[in-house]
């Protein structure tokens, strides 16, 4: 066999720096890329089983233990779709803002950890934020600080950080005073700051000349940035209600993978998260957002998802803008919650996970017993993209020597924040550890 | 450490790139290791320590983080003297995964539901895992799984046991802190009630009518749910000797069916022997 022809394989089988347990694989056949997977081999928990015959008053609780990173998203998916089925909307008002509020706090606490102790150290050539700390150690520190006013939000509104307590169908248990909130301002104010100084030092990392054409999928609103609900859009023209969501989106089962991938329906593979987000709604962002991402160098599209670091710390200065906005005009409202009624119908609910949209379907008896749940994270959905990413990587930098190409393909994976433990439980798998 | 299976090769090759920070093999002097360990779980309980923003860098001053794969792709062969480990024992892989982390460990600790008593994916011990396989999974065939998931002292000793789901964090850094010590740990097996009385929350159940755990849980979360108006649903597991009886009972006066009941322990302790007893009574009710 020829030099030209020789197998090259790269291969990282414990992905360090992401939420739970997957694998990479690489095949090069001489100068072609023969194969590329991102492998999941976190063990099943079968959540859409055991959601079965649990009451929908449930729903919000349990969901939330399919990720400890992301609960609170998981929490609001959930009681939007049993909303839904019951035919309640909390569209706006008082109980809607404190909804944002706190997800704003998950999406401070979400990508301080990305930005900070999980993607930075790629690009400053660490194994990890402790070991960059020796090195950098105010960098490593701020980002702590920033991360911390976001569990200061989960903490008060949420009751605490990991699977908050304080989120129901509905609305809350308790909805916290307006004196409670303002002891927010003033971390949110310094982690406001540190975001802002967060996207001026992400815009000066070196970035691969990667431009990916993926279509971007994400949650869209007229006048606000996506978070909590809205129509799922494309930029290739899709416009829908999150009820349609399974009209138009498959999950296929690909050869080359034991996983199911998620594809818009005769049109293909596609991208949820921050790049989505950003490029959908850069005009709904708030002007000193959309004025960090003109410092840093960002036009209205990121195509580089590389350069998603450079969308996150953008993304923390909108959650905490408007985090404290929220504050500062927070009215309390009349009842912790709004009444519920349980009937025989499905419900569907979406909202903004911080790595990508959450899609929650439910069907419910007449008693509010879960007859059946349907759970689409956004790492699964981002599993094609993602493997796209990797080959176009891979070809483009076939010259580098092993080493060099796996870090590069690891960074490539860790550029969309996967979150493994989310994907696991519906992912179809193999025990194949290679 | 080599002892772990399949991964090994790989963990290996992650230690050994030429990153900077990367730590030398082994120990250093004067300096214990501590690694963390993930079986079947949320990441929750591991992200807790991540959690620490203030005090994360000053135990990383004091103790060497030698295997900590959710934070570092550099990892220090074992033996290591503290492990914490979180998740519950799903897989035949895990099972033999975690002998090998238990023989490189000189102490081990477990954090969180999942690993203390199996976590909420032990509701499958309660059906047919085939089914619930062919609910979830169009192919069952590709599943590799087993019929229970059950706590890692069901398969390894272990040393300490710190309740919740998802653990608190600063009992997190007292356990740590006490076992590189060499002392006992400070944590209570009181229940949930003393929380509230300490701090001086109105007991929901007593003033509103409010079914709650609180009585029966094991205290360490500092009794959030009663100070927002909601009744504790149990997510620290069972306090030593509780009386479920007594407060089932009290429950069903409250409007609680049996339906309620068995709901209500079975959740992300659903595994732990009073908490399963408990809910099994009420299933035959």
């Amino acid at each position: 066999m020829s030099e030209a022809r020789r197998t090259r394989v790269i291969r990282t089988d414990y992905l360090a720096r992401v939420e739970g347990e997957g694998a990479m694989y690489v095949k090069l056949d001489g100068r072609e890329v023969a194969e590329v997977k991102l492998r999941i081999y976190e063990p099943p928990r079968f959540f859409e089983a055991l959601l079965r015959g649990r009451a929908f008053t449930e729903a919000p609780d349990i969901t939330a233990r399919i990720c400890g990173i992301c609960p609170v998203a998981y929490q609001m998916s959930a009681v939007r779709a049993m909303e839904d089925a019951c035919g309640v909307a909390i569209d706006a008002g008082p109980l809607r803002d404190l909804r944002r509020l706190l997800y704003c706090g998950e999406w401070i606490e979400s990508h301080s950890l990305h930005v900070y102790m999980l993607h930075a150290p790629d690009f400053l050539g660490y194994a990890g934020a402790v070991e960059m700390a020796r090195d950098h150690r105010e960098i490593v520190e701020q980002g702590l600080q920033m991360k911390k006013a976001g569990n200061a939000v989960m903490a008060l509104v949420g009751g605490r950080e990991v699977h908050p307590i304080n989120v129901r169908v509905g609305g809350f248990y308790r909805a916290p005073a307006r004196a409670e909130l303002r002891t927010l301002v003033d971390p949110l104010e310094r982690a406001r700051e540190t975001a802002l100084a967060t996207a001026r030092w992400a815009a000066t990392l070196e970035f691969p000349d990667v431009q990916r054409a993926t279509e971007l999928l994400a949650l869209s609103e007229p006048d606000r940035y996506p978070i909590d609900l809205g129509r799922i859009r494309s930029d290739g023209g899709l416009d829908i209600a999150p009820a349609e969501f399974d009209a138009h989106v498959v999950e296929e089962h690909v050869e080359h993978s034991n996983a199911l991938h998620a594809r818009i329906r005769e049109r293909g593979t596609y991208l949820t998260g921050p790049l989505a987000r950003y490029a959908l709604s850069f005009a709904q962002l708030r002007p000193l957002a959309r004025e960090a991402a003109r410092e840093a160098g960002l036009g209205p599209v990121c195509r580089n998802p590389f350069q998603s670091i450079v969308v996150r710390a953008v993304e923390l200065v909108q959650a905490c803008d408007e985090a404290l906005a929220l504050i500062d005009g927070h009215v309390e409202p009349d009842a912790p919650a709004v009444e519920v009624i349980p009937r025989r119908s499905v419900g569907h609910g979406a909202t903004e996970a911080p790595r990508g949209l959450l899609y929650h379907r439910y069907e419910i008896d007449d008693d509010g017993t879960i007859l059946d749940a349907k759970i689409v994270p956004p790492t699964s959905q981002n599993q094609l993209a993602i493997e796209e990413d990797l080959r176009a990587v891979v070809e483009a930098g076939l010259d580098l020597p092993d080493e060099q190409l796996s870090l590069r393909c690891e960074q490539t994976i860790r550029n969309h924040d996967p979150c493994i433990s989310c994907a696991t439980h519906f992912l179809k798998l193999t025990v194949d550890r290679g | 450490m080599n002892t772990t299976p399949e991964q090994a090769p790989a963990l290996a090759a992650t230690g050994t790139r030429t990153l900077k920070g990367t730590p030398p093999s082994g120990a250093q002097a004067g300096r214990q290791t501590l690694a963390v360990w993930k079986f079947a779980s949320c990441d929750g309980c591991q992200l807790s320590l991540l959690d620490c923003e203030d005090e994360l860098l000053l135990l990383a001053d004091r103790v060497e983080i030698a295997h900590f794969v959710e934070a570092s792709s550099a990892t220090v062969d074992g033996p290591y003297d503290v492990s914490i480990v979180e998740g519950s024992i799903t897989t035949a892989h895990d099972a033999e995964r975690i002998r090998e982390v238990r023989a490189s460990s000189r102490v081990l600790i477990t954090i969180g539901a999942c690993a203390t008593s199996g976590g909420i994916q032990a509701l499958r011990n309660f059906a047919d895992v085939d089914d619930f396989t062919a609910i979830v999974y169009a192919s069952p065939d590709y599943i590799s799984t087993l019929r229970t998931s059950t706590p890692i002292s069901a398969h390894v000793p272990v040393d300490y046991e710190l309740n919740g789901c998802p653990i608190d964090k600063r009992q997190l850094l007292e356990v740590i802190g006490a076992h590189l010590a060499g002392r006992r740990p400070r944590v209570r097996a009181h229940s949930v009630c003393v929380e509230c009385k300490r701090r001086g929350t109105v007991c929901v159940m007593v003033a509103h009518g409010t079914p709650c755990l609180g009585p029966v849980t094991h205290a360490g979360c500092g009794a959030i749910c009663p100070s927002y108006d909601r009744g504790c649903y149990g997510c620290y597991g069972p306090m030593e000797a509780p009386n479920t009886d007594a407060l089932s009972a009290r429950m069903a006066q409250l409007g609680c069916e049996e339906v309620d009941l068995v709901r209500v322990y079975r959740t992300f302790n659903a595994g732990s022997t009073a908490f399963q007893r408990e809910s099994e009574a009420h299933e035959r009710g």
